[in-house]
């Protein structure tokens, strides 16, 4: 397989994992399952609410951290291999 | 010393801080001009999209209306911030590879079409419109209050100043000076929120403090579900919106995020393609900085706000009380004339009527700090409004000046000529986007919510598909815009202004609300743009090539 191709699907298989994570903690937690969640309690937050107005913002950031040092590698990875 | 001093210094100071930028970086190539030479660094430009994306709506309204809605105001939290997520994964990387100007640029570019290029214009400047005109009445709402000047001088003081900011500078100049605009308006909105929640909790953090317990040892938000439950409310931590909706909002806010141009616009701005992913993590974590902020002064202020006035006898309220009623935002009808302020659920007795802005600016007052912590909200409050009209500006000014000038009507105009068609269209729309604020018509208030379904219904899938297929031709995409965003307009005007023979809530296709609607004309979007470009050609070898070429960040 190209060198080029290598990469894109490298960067495909990270897209799928992140935005997989990216729906579950909003769409997921935050919407679809927060009555059930609810029952659950992070402190004096129910866990669902903490979700949709909290937690789902800070995973956010956090992927967008991840995913730049995860393509820096893999672009430092590719520029090597020239 | 007097609180009226203390904001003209705080203003004052301000503003001779954003037109001594302005002078200093004026822009003197198309380049800068649109992209500010491609030179700003990614932390730079992550708080410039910052100050760039959070408005006078975030600044004022949102805790406010988080306040008012407990749970279902998570839809603008989310949805407000998850569209960063796709803009640094799908988009922000690619666009900057491909490395034009506009937005209207990449799908003209890629779908090899003036066509795709006119209805990309069309559907940039009816979002940017529609948005803009809020953020000038926003400005003026501003003045008048802090400053005691009537609405229409106080939207004529904004537009003066962001027309010297980005007439002169251009994006070179909005860039920095939204940099400093988002310095002061973070300060100014978490210094009171800190204090609050020392108040309220005891605790510095606001995002930890609202979980905690008060002094009673009662979790507040069980004590606000308490207090909510015996005057009426629904309670605060779940949602009365169907899921559905809240599903469909959210993802409209966020695809309609991902595809506003005066966000994606700023990702241009940078060095090299790791930038761009670089400045939208920046910007995100500067963004929630605030947003998960608000949700913590909601709580504070809902709680403080029944806690303080809930059964109690008029004359004895706090002064804050008389000095926001005066303004009208606050206002005490006692029905039953037992002097107490009954606050509850149900309409036909309930004695009292607050507007969501209060919960932000009353903030400083409630928690008794001192005038010139006021002053500065007051500047914090102008910095977010004035940064995301200037950007709108711009974005506005290319669209007319690049994209249809120099890319459709008069391809050979000269890089200078291009420059003063860029400067004049920037004082055009800033003549028509004062005007709206000056006389606002009824609708605007209604679609600066929905300019995000717009978004969401038009520009999105053009732009994922024109990176992700290779298969997707000029046909479909078009087809896609069109068709998405004509179906968005026609669901928001029937529903919000009463055409095609309007409707009411219940009339509502599949339960989706307006605000919601985006997501789905989105869909539609791209099941045509899909459809259409199976029975169309395939688009040439280097348009090919030129998708290769923006997917692989090293061949510059």
């Amino acid at each position: 397989m190209n060198k080029n191709d290598t990469y894109w699907k490298t960067n495909l298989k990270y897209l799928v994992i992140l935005l997989s994570i990216w729906f579950s903690v909003s769409f997921g937690f935050g919407i679809l399952l927060a009555d059930t969640l609810n029952q659950f309690h992070l402190g004096g937050f129910k866990l669902g609410f903490w979700f949709a107005q909290q937690g789902a913002i800070y995973v956010f950031v956090i992927l967008i951290f991840v995913y730049i040092y995860l393509m820096n590698r893999l672009d430092q990875k590719f520029k090597n291999d020239k | 010393m007097e609180l009226q001093y203390w904001i003209w210094i705080a203003v004052g100071l301000s503003f001779s801080l954003y037109i001594f930028i302005a002078i200093r970086s004026r822009a003197s190539s198309t380049g800068e001009f649109y992209v500010a030479g491609k030179g700003v660094p990614p932390i730079a430009n992550g708080m410039a999209t910052a100050a760039d994306w959070m408005s006078a709506a975030s600044f004022i309204s949102m805790a406010g209306i988080i306040s008012f809605n407990g749970y279902d105001g998570s839809v603008f939290l989310m949805g407000w911030t998850g569209g960063y997520v796709l803009l640094a994964l799908l988009l922000a990387p690619y666009l900057r590879k491909f490395g034009k100007f506009t937005v209207p640029d990449f799908i003209g570019d890629r779908y090899y079409s003036n066509v795709a290029r006119a209805v990309a214009v069309f559907c940039a400047l009816i979002v940017s419109f529609t948005y803009i005109a809020g953020q000038m009445r926003g400005v003026g709402v501003v003045f008048s209050r802090y400053l005691e000047v009537d609405i229409n001088t106080g939207v004529f003081i904004g537009m003066l100043i962001v027309l010297f900011n980005a007439v002169l500078g251009g994006m070179k100049g909005i860039t920095y000076t939204q940099v400093a605009q988002y310095c002061v308006l973070i300060f100014a909105f978490m210094l009171p929120a800190i204090f609050i929640s020392l108040m309220v909790t005891g605790n510095v953090v606001p995002q930890i403090g609202f979980g905690a317990a008060g002094s009673d040892g009662v979790f507040l938000l069980d004590k606000l579900d308490g207090l909510h439950r015996e005057l009426g409310f629904h309670e605060y931590t779940t949602g009365k919106k169907s899921t559905l909706d809240v599903f469909f909002i959210t993802a409209a806010l966020m695809v309609g995020t991902a595809g506003l141009p005066h966000v994606i616009v700023r990702f241009f701005t940078v060095k090299k393609v790791s930038d761009a992913r670089k400045s939208a993590g920046w910007a995100l974590l500067f963004i929630a900085i605030l947003y998960t902020t608000a949700p913590a002064v909601a709580v504070f202020s809902r709680t403080n706000l029944i806690e303080t006035v809930s059964n109690q006898p008029y004359k004895t309220l706090p002064e804050w009380f008389g000095k926001w009623e005066a303004t009208g935002l606050i206002s005490y009808d006692d029905k039953n004339n037992d002097g107490r302020v009954q606050y509850v659920a149900d309409p036909a007795t309930n004695e009292l009527n607050v507007d969501a802005d209060i919960m932000v600016l009353a903030n400083p007052e409630i928690a008794n700090l001192p005038n010139w912590v006021i002053a500065i909200m007051a500047a914090g409050a102008l910095a977010a409004a004035l940064s995301t009209a200037a950007g709108l500006l711009l974005v506005i000014s290319s669209s007319v000046s690049h994209d249809l000038i120099k890319k459709i009507i008069k391809p050979d105009v000269s890089e200078k000529g291009e420059l003063v068609a860029a400067r004049l269209s920037a004082v055009g729309a800033v003549m028509l986007a004062a005007y709206f604020g000056i006389n606002p018509p009824g609708f605007v208030a209604a679609t600066v919510a929905l300019a995000f379904g717009l978004a969401a219904a038009s520009f999105f899938p053009a732009i994922v598909m024109g990176i992700f297929s290779k298969k997707m031709n000029k046909e479909g995409a078009v087809a896609g815009m069109v068709i998405g965003v004509l179906l968005m307009l026609f669901y928001m005007t029937k529903f919000k202004f009463g055409w095609f023979g309007g409707g009411t809530e219940k009339d509502w296709w599949f339960g989706i609300s307006p605000e919601g609607f985006g997501s789905f004309a989105m869909m539609v979007n791209f099941l045509i743009a899909v459809v259409v470009s199976k029975f169309t050609p395939a688009p040439d070898q280097n348009i090919q090539e030129l998708i290769e070429n923006i997917r692989n960040p090293n061949d510059e």
